[in-house]
């Protein structure tokens, strides 16, 4: 089996956001990069295949140089090779245009992306890309199984979840779940020196059009202060007669 | 050349989104100075969508379909987005439209921008905007698509009444073959309980609450509120509760109206998920929790008597106010 991981190139989740440039543009000044959560879970099920079923896993980040720490992690975590496709992701639908290309020309069976990143959270990048390469489709995946051609999945609903069967070539938006959270790995000193030996593949990207932009980004108004109540008595008055809540 | 709004059903009856995603198409489309039509699958309550400003409903009548499925769903709301000639497309944040939605954008080659606040900026061009960063920002998204689809946040634009004459097509599901061969095997759903997705009131707790053993008198809270439980990242991770109760930057999002947190410091990713509820209500015993900077409302105290004495209150209230 040969998988490819997505992998986004996104702040870390504690970091403070600030816009630039007229609000035009993201502030990245003294932000800290990571791998999104999302991917992370899936490429660390990725890894269980890996270990477990003999897969071949790959991965793939739209980007600029900049990207490629983020990148070397998912290689000492495991990964066996890299392709960044050599352009800034804008939205989603072009990046998935540019990941659909990887996908054609490296023949995978299995694809595994975030259900979303947790810095534009379009949530879209999976199954456009499925779409373009007419792969099956499982988001918010939280449970996979794979024998054979046959996939057997659990997605979470809103109150619930459901279980469903599917086929290889199969891409699957995943999340929390997949994996536990105790099951993600720190990569080891041994996983750091060969990830730096591993191939990291620059590919050109195509022309793809953008189909949205963000043109203006502002900040939430700051919050008033916090009301405390000295009684549960005074707080039920409170939800009920001010913030009519209750 | 309508405003197409997909409103879900569940066993024929309407899902709360659904008005308030009528209503936001039903604004897009005085911007516009159109009419609205809806699509909807084996809905039994079609004529209610008048209310909220819909003129016509599209209604797919097939066995097939009484089971979401993302592929086929997608599919015929893609052959009413042809035979409506619709340039806009608006659909809800609920999981399922989450899953279908990507593989509309591509099969109509549409612009998608999600987790919209409120109505578009402006229609030419068409702005809307969203929330990035985990709720922690704005963007103002621009669709150039000529086919455009936008995805509202739950629970940010409401429903509004806006009556509005209505007919009903009912159709057969498209025999468009899908390419997204998924089939259902088991659906594991608690029934007649709020979710966090649609609850007015969302009751959560975190490690405070020192152990699972301690979560019946948060069941107990939710239940006098009629609300939905959910938990901190800490707490689903150490498996005190199942994961689909965690909220938070990568967890679930929460939108309600009421968020009461207990015993949740109130860490930035938690902060971030919970942020768009309209009032938050903090119960901590530590007066320096980082929560109460993002609360409306708080008790400093501890849990195990604030939580007590909130249930026998609440009874009490809700015998007098009915």
């Amino acid at each position: 089996m040969k998988i490819l991981v997505c992998i986004s190139n996104v702040p870390d989740t504690t970091s403070k956001i600030n816009f630039t440039d007229g609000d035009t543009k993201f502030d990245t000044n003294g932000v800290q990069f990571v791998i999104n959560p999302n991917d992370e879970f899936g490429l660390t099920r990725a890894m269980w295949f890996k270990e477990k079923q003999g897969a071949i896993v790959h991965i793939a980040t739209v980007g600029g140089p900049s990207v490629e720490p983020t990148m070397r992690k998912a290689l000492a975590i495991g990964a066996d090779e890299a392709f960044r496709i050599n352009t800034e992701p804008t939205d989603g639908f072009s990046v998935a245009k540019q990941l659909a290309e990887v996908v054609k020309n490296g023949s995978y069976d299995l694809v595994i992306g975030g259900r979303e990143s947790i810095d534009y959270n379009g949530g879209m990048v999976p199954g456009i890309l499925a779409s373009l390469t007419n792969m099956n489709f499982i988001n918010s995946c939280i449970n996979l199984e794979i024998d054979g051609n046959n996939v057997t999945a659990v997605r979470e609903i809103d109150g619930g979840k459901e279980k469903l069967s599917s086929a290889l070539p199969l891409v699957v938006g995943g999340q929390k779940g997949l994996v536990e959270e105790s099951d993600l790995r720190i990569p080891n000193m041994r996983g750091i020196m060969m990830a730096r030996k591993k191939a990291l593949t620059v590919v050109e990207p195509i022309d793809a059009i953008k189909a949205t932009e963000d043109k203006k980004f502002d900040k939430p108004a700051p919050k008033g202060q916090v009301k405390l109540a000295d009684s549960v008595d005074q707080l039920v008055d409170l939800l009920h007669n001010e913030a009519k809540v209750i | 050349m309508s405003v197409l709004v997909y409103t879900e059903s569940e066993q024929g009856k309407f899902k709360k989104n659904a008005y308030e995603v009528a209503s936001y198409a039903s604004a897009v489309a005085q911007m516009m100075g159109t009419t609205v039509t809806a699509i909807a699958f084996n809905s039994t309550e079609n004529e209610s969508l008048g209310e909220y400003g819909v003129s016509k409903v599209i209604n797919v009548k097939d066995d097939a379909l009484a089971t979401f499925n993302a592929g086929s769903y997608a599919s015929s709301i893609a052959e009413a987005v042809k035979s409506t000639e619709a340039k806009v497309i608006i659909l809800s944040s609920s999981t399922d439209t989450k899953y279908l939605a990507p593989l509309l954008s591509a099969k109509l080659s549409a612009g998608y921008a999600p987790n919209v606040v409120q109505a578009p900026d402006s229609t030419s061009p068409f702005t809307v905007k969203r929330t990035v960063f985990s709720n922690k920002g704005f963007a103002h998204t621009q669709i150039d698509t000529d086919i455009k689809i936008v995805g509202v946040s739950n629970n940010a634009f409401g429903a509004h009444e806006n009556k509005t004459a209505i007919s009903v097509d009912e159709i057969d599901a498209t025999t468009d073959a899908t390419t997204n061969d998924t089939k259902s095997l088991e659906i594991d759903k608690v029934v007649g309980k709020a979710t966090i997705a649609d609850a007015d009131i969302v009751v959560s707790a975190g490690r405070g609450m020192k152990g699972p053993e301690n979560w019946g008198m948060i069941e107990e809270l939710a239940d006098v509120l009629g609300a939905a439980t959910a938990c901190s990242k800490p707490v689903s991770d150490l498996g005190w509760r199942p994961h689909g109760e965690h909220v938070g930057q990568t967890g679930k999002p929460v939108a309600s109206n009421l968020y009461i947190a207990i015993g949740i410091s109130g860490a930035i990713q938690h902060l971030a998920g919970v942020s768009a509820s309209k009032t938050k209500v903090v119960i901590n015993n530590d007066p320096e929790a980082p929560f109460f900077k993002a609360a409306d409302y708080g008790i400093v105290g501890d849990a195990f008597e604030v939580v007590p004495q909130l249930i026998e209150k609440l009874k009490a209230f809700k015998a007098q106010n009915g």
